[in-house]
């Protein structure tokens, strides 16, 4: 008999713990969130680890493969002692507990989160195999909290405040100026990421979200909040995070992630089994609105056609595209090219060498991504190659 | 008086979902800007405003409650510097016990980070070699980063002399104060710093790429 009756069918499987913490298959124990191993930081304290986003499927990024990125290691925070304040420029300086924070109305919101060093080993050849080494700087996270407007306004906001600083209760005390507009805008103070609370490394018990913006602005593990007039021109917005330009310049307070797509499958590192029909799927995302449509080419960008876009497309949110393809077993170069609610069009790297200068450890990486598909169905990163 | 608020909350938060209902148009603020000119990307499309009658679960704290927590310095003017000051001769004797391990000798880079002085002038290069002396616009960044984030295992130990000293340590090892130096609320938002405007705020989007679909490139 080729297909006898499975040995699962003739026994009973585990019964149900008394309490339990659920986890993956074990034979999905590939699926693992990895720490930076293109570029290989010489400690684990300031170091990051990345999404495996050839295995995601859908918008969602599950809690324990959400990519990190610390500056001084993760905290353990009891959230029954830690406390936020909000003070400088308002009229009342306020201390919240866990508990005060919690009861306030709630707001869920769907973004992707992204830092601003996502690509940055991979600009002018490759240096990364797969899509979770290039990307994976990414996630997608149903983020719950209290809107910062709710305890600024509480606190009562001078009219001449018009930065505010965030900092964390970790060890590098991480901190960031923000422009109150978008604090006011769309900032929340969150608690809780896909239906649970905040997991350690991403900023129990409590941080900031600030949709559309490179990851490190949303400081983790917040403690305080301080309104004032200036920004404070503080080592991580200056030294860090900031943009090399030409005639040896640097770009400051680039702060929102523009327009971005990826293939994810088929992508580096993958090996296709064969010509025929494959769907090409990828992910698409912008920090300035909607994603409006997503380009695929199969022939290096000599033409293009229209994916189809799978709702919910949600604003500042990770949307997904897909593309049917039958590959007829020629070498292929596969990318897909993002175009927002603005008609702002993802560019190629060439694109942005017109106005930046890719030199050295480069941040803010929105190019098209090239995978080449050889004869024998192997797939290979071709960023610089194309 | 928290549990006398309580009895608004059902109320509040009913409201609070009818906004959120009501508000789903689609971000459209590419051209908004903050005043100096950020782009802020996409506004909402949830803006999320003070609800009429709000709960207030704050409570009041004085600034000298917060003392130790309140160490951030505006670092264009030092505006929050603090009492103290440390010369080039202590900042040696601090880095050495505190610092060299993972800094290595005279700064230039050890077992866990790179070299902090030179790289002035390599802006232009194609090897840009970013150090405090080179990257820094205001040196009171030093005395902020340092206090806040320094030593890595023992981070917000040193006292502001300690600081003050290292900053000065670090400067004059950069060239940018004399051996004698001493570094103070006073005198360290003095020091010129090579980058001090080498930087441009942010003006994008820069790349105008084109949606070509047939006979591109």
């Amino acid at each position: 008999m080729r297909l006898p009756i499975p040995p699962t069918n003739q026994e009973p499987g585990r019964i149900i713990d008394e309490t339990a913490y659920g986890s993956p298959s074990k034979y999905e124990a590939h699926v693992k969130r990895r720490r930076s191993d293109v570029l290989k930081n010489r400690q684990n304290l300031s170091d990051w680890s990345m999404t495996p986003l050839q295995h995601q499927p859908g918008i969602i990024t599950p809690n324990g493969l959400i990519f990190e990125r610390h500056h001084a290691g993760t905290p353990d925070i009891d959230p029954k002692t830690h406390r936020l304040v909000i003070h400088g420029m308002v009229k009342q300086p306020l201390e919240f507990t866990m508990d005060d924070i919690v009861r306030y109305p709630s707001v869920s919101r769907f973004h992707f989160h992204e830092c601003s060093g996502n690509g940055l080993t991979d600009w002018l050849k490759p240096a990364s195999m797969t899509v979770q080494q290039t990307h994976g700087l990414l996630s997608g996270v149903l983020w719950t909290g209290v809107p910062a407007s709710t305890l600024l306004d509480e606190a009562g906001i001078d009219p001449k405040g018009k930065w505010v600083l965030f900092e964390g209760a970790d060890a590098s005390a991480h901190t960031r100026s923000i422009p109150l507009e978008k604090v006011l805008d769309d900032t929340l103070i969150v608690y809780a990421m896909n239906g649970e609370a905040l997991r350690p490394e991403n900023g129990y018990p409590v941080r900031v979200v600030i949709p559309g913006w490179e990851g490190n602005v949303s400081v983790k593990w917040l403690r305080r909040v301080k309104v004032a007039d200036q920004p404070w021109h503080f080592r991580s917005e200056t030294a860090r995070y900031t943009d090399p330009m030409p005639d040896g310049k640097w770009r400051q307070f680039s702060m929102v992630m523009e327009t971005k797509s990826v293939i994810t499958s088929p992508s580096g590192g993958q090996q296709l089994k064969g010509p025929g029909f494959h769907e090409i799927r990828g992910l698409a995302w912008s920090g300035t609105g909607k994603i409006r449509a997503v380009d695929v080419s199969v022939d290096g960008g000599k033409t293009w056609r229209e994916a189809m876009l799978e709702e919910p497309i949600m604003d500042k949110c990770l949307t997904r595209f897909k593309a049917a393809w039958n590959w007829d077993g020629t070498p292929a170069t596969l990318m897909s090219r993002a175009v927002d609610s603005n008609g702002y069009v993802q560019p190629s790297v060439a694109d942005l060498r017109k106005t930046r200068a890719i030199v050295g450890f480069v941040q803010h990486h929105n190019a098209i991504q090239p995978w080449t598909v050889s004869a024998n169905g192997e797939v290979r990163n071709a960023i610089g190659q194309v | 008086m928290r549990s006398a608020r309580f009895s608004v909350f059902a109320a509040v938060a009913l409201t609070a979902c009818a906004q959120m209902g009501g508000s789903t148009s689609s971000g459209g603020g590419m051209a908004a800007k903050t005043a100096e000119g950020i782009p802020l990307g996409a506004t909402g499309p949830h803006p999320v405003r003070a609800l009429p009658d709000k709960p207030r679960f704050g409570q009041p704290v004085s600034e000298s409650d917060l003392a130790a927590w309140n160490i951030d310095v505006r670092t264009t003017d030092g505006q929050g510097l603090p009492a103290g000051q440390g010369s080039v001769a202590e900042g040696q004797k601090v880095y050495a016990a505190k610092c060299v391990a993972c800094h290595g000798a005279d700064a230039k880079g050890g077992a866990v980070y790179g070299t902090m002085v030179g790289g002035v002038g390599s802006f232009t290069t194609n090897a840009r070699v970013l150090t405090p002396g080179s990257m820094y616009p205001y040196a009171p960044i030093l005395f902020d980063y340092i206090r806040r984030s320094m030593p890595m295992d023992r981070p917000q130990t040193l006292t502001a002399n300690e600081v003050y000293a290292v900053s000065a340590y670090i400067l004059n090892l950069n060239g940018l104060v004399p051996a004698d130096a001493v570094m103070d609320a006073q005198s360290m938002p003095k020091v010129q710093m090579p980058n001090r405007n080498g930087f441009l705020m942010d003006d994008r989007p820069d790349a105008k790429a084109v949606r070509c679909m047939t006979d591109c490139k």
